[in-house]
């Protein structure tokens, strides 16, 4: 039976911040979505979770989360990624500030 | 208004020390996340979607300018240069770090504030009319039995680790603007023989199952009302649902178990609870009464009944016509302040609008504000001469938009622009609603109306209550937004009625568009409100205008 071809990023919380944050292989964390790590294995989205649960000092709530690939980098594929990814709409607050 | 004690001063001043030495074991790695963060929600202090928030307690409204003054000066110190008032007289901040809460803790301490209890199955912040203390209408001030609740419910003992959260609103006045219907406790203030005490209601609920609350008792005597409300919260910590979080409110609990036989359960504790109270309680009252007093009002003069004739300025008349109500005192106002510009983000006051807000009370307002639940800004005591420069100064401020109870006066949480809970956005849908009909030029014609969103079925919005509720969700991966029609948040509640399927982000502000047209048809005349359209002719003429496309396909 085919295994269905997945396509995830690490995301969590920023601990001090409390900002978005994506994991960048092989061990660094970034607030951008088009720089994060895109995971296709599935033992490896496993294993990339756990390492980012172990770092409870530095971020909160780790999950995976799909992403679409795109030619700019991995795209939000839920909408609520999608404004994790950019901020809130009604203030250009948070990541839509630089 | 009330002046902590020297036991509140230490109280608060503990909690923050303890609250500053757990940020720095969370952040040296002593505690887990696991641990660190029950202790965090005590102190109010929520991840949200994309950042912490805290939430402030406003207990039951009430600021003065110098609280106004210290919450600009949070905003613009450690967050964004703004606040978001809530729907629970609160106001929270966006995008505090984890590292700087205590010392905003400590900031809030030095104005006698705090966020204790603004989380937690706990009994949250007391909410009351905010127009309390200066409503024509009203039988008492009730902000000092709002007061005794909030000292006898903080740090309550029995009342940490509640089924659930638990929220009680006090009302003064029988023209109901607590929404105390809709509270897990309602109290409305009656006399009975001249003598003071509450209609108590529980029950009352929105969220996931909403339900109006019920009376539990037409009258409990003024100084029986602490052991009464003890009786009811300790009845409810030991029958309350503790497997189900979603049926664990106290509206499923009277909702399963019958009022007559929660009222029993409670007169069976009340038996109890009610010796326990020696009358020290009424002693503390009379002492909180006397922080209560009403300003020295100034004497009526000039008359000024003819305000609004003598002023030539349309912008001002329009703006007295809808900002202002009746005051008990005579030449005195009660300013109601819009947050709600269109376009604006309801409930968002920048920090120069904060200190805009303090220097106005200060000068024009006994120094007292309050913040409603339909997250705008009240002045309660202003005298009715000094109406011109108060409009000016708000005026400068930004902050002089004439639309209270109209529609575009809109009630909305946060949503998925912040809230982590969220399932949609609301913020936007508030946005574009207000500037559609502040550009059709129709928001007086339309006249009164309540519009209320909420961005999950949690119902922070009060979509339930909303003469036009709207209701975001997800629906296959997209925002969808339902609307319910007829309810009403005043002194008989009522839940509106789902209108039918969800509108897409994009259709949902040509829905209520097509909706409001529809309604200017069906009206006998402009005296007859939209609310009063709606209950005289049904939902079905509203629901065709809504669904054109069914009424072609039938």
């Amino acid at each position: 039976m085919p295994v269905t071809p997945i396509s995830k990023v690490v995301t969590a919380n920023d601990l001090k911040s409390g900002e978005v944050i994506y994991l960048r292989f092989p061990h660094s964390w970034t607030p951008d979505l088009t720089m994060a790590s895109v995971i296709t294995d599935r033992d490896l989205a496993r294993a990339s979770l756990v390492f980012a649960q172990g770092q409870a000092n530095v971020v909160v709530g780790a999950y995976l989360s799909d992403v679409i690939k795109d030619t700019d980098g991995p795209q939000a594929s839920h909408f609520r990624e999608k404004f994790r990814s950019t901020g809130p709409s009604n203030y250009r607050h948070g990541k839509q500030e630089i | 208004m009330y002046h902590y004690s020297n036991f509140d001063h230490k109280f608060v001043a503990e909690r923050v020390a303890q609250f500053r030495a757990q940020v720095a074991r969370r952040l040296d790695g002593s505690l887990s996340e696991d641990e660190f963060k029950p202790l965090r929600l005590m102190n109010g202090l929520y991840l949200q979607l994309h950042a912490y928030m805290l939430r402030v307690a406003i207990p039951y409204g009430t600021l003065n300018s110098r609280q106004m003054r210290q919450l600009a000066m949070i905003a613009e110190r450690w967050d964004k240069g703004y606040g978001h008032f809530t729907t629970r007289q609160n106001i929270q901040f966006n995008w505090p770090k984890l590292e700087d809460v205590p010392d905003i803790l400590q900031a809030l301490a030095d104005v006698e504030m705090h966020a204790i209890q603004t989380s937690g199955n706990t009994i949250r912040n007391v909410t009351a009319d905010h127009f309390a203390g200066a409503a024509a209408d009203e039988i008492a001030d009730p902000r000092p039995i709002a007061e005794l609740i909030r000292q006898w419910s903080t740090d309550h003992p029995e009342f940490q680790f509640l089924p659930r959260k638990f929220k009680i609103a006090v009302t003064g006045s029988p023209h109901d603007r607590a929404v105390t219907q809709a509270h897990d406790i309602g109290l409305r203030m009656t006399l009975q023989d001249g003598l003071r005490g509450f209609e108590v209601i529980v029950g009352g609920g929105l969220g996931r199952t909403p339900m109006i609350g019920k009376t539990l008792s037409p009258f409990v005597p003024l100084e029986d009302i602490l052991p009464y409300l003890e009786a009811v919260v300790s009845t409810y910590n030991l029958l309350g649902r503790r497997d189900n979080k979603y049926k664990a409110r106290i509206k499923i609990t009277t909702h399963e178990h019958g009022i007559d036989n929660i009222k029993q359960k409670v007169e069976t504790q009340l038996a109890k609870t009610k010796p326990l109270f020696t009358g020290e309680d009424m002693h503390i009252l009379k002492e909180i009464e006397r922080h209560f007093e009403p300003p020295n009002f100034k004497p009526a003069n000039p008359p000024v009944e003819a305000l609004s004739t003598t002023s030539h300025h349309p912008a001002f008349r329009a703006w007295l016509d809808t900002n202002i109500t009746p005051h008990k005192e005579p030449g005195y106002a009660i300013v109601s302040v819009s947050l709600k510009k269109p376009g604006a983000t309801p409930g968002d006051a920048s920090a120069a609008q904060m200190r805009a807000l303090a220097d106005i009370a200060r000068d024009f307002g006994h120094d007292e504000l309050r913040i409603s639940h339909e997250q705008n800004v009240i002045l309660p005591h202003v005298h009715r001469a000094d109406l011109p420069q108060v409009y000016h100064a708000l005026r400068q401020a930004d902050l002089a938009t004439a639309n209270i109870g109209l529609i575009s006066d809109i009630i909305a949480c946060p949503g998925m622009d912040y809230c982590a809970l969220a399932t949609a956005r609301s913020i936007p849908v508030a946005q574009q609603i207000a500037t559609r009909f502040h550009a059709l030029k129709l928001e007086h014609d339309i006249g009164p109306l309540k519009l209320k969103i909420s961005g999950c079925i949690n119902a922070c919005g009060h979509h339930h209550v909303g003469h036009i509720g709207i209701l975001g969700l997800e629906k296959a991966g997209v925002e969808s937004y339902q609307i319910t029609l007829g309810g009403d948040a005043g002194a008989d509640a009522e839940i509106g009625t789902r209108a039918g399927p969800g509108f897409g982000a994009d259709e949902i502000v040509p829905a209520i568009e097509r909706l409001l047209l529809g309604y200017l048809q069906l009206r006998i005349d402009r005296s007859e409100s939209f609310l009063a359209a709606y209950r005289r002719l049904g939902l079905a003429p509203f629901k065709a205008i809504l669904y054109p496309q069914a009424r072609k396909a039938a």
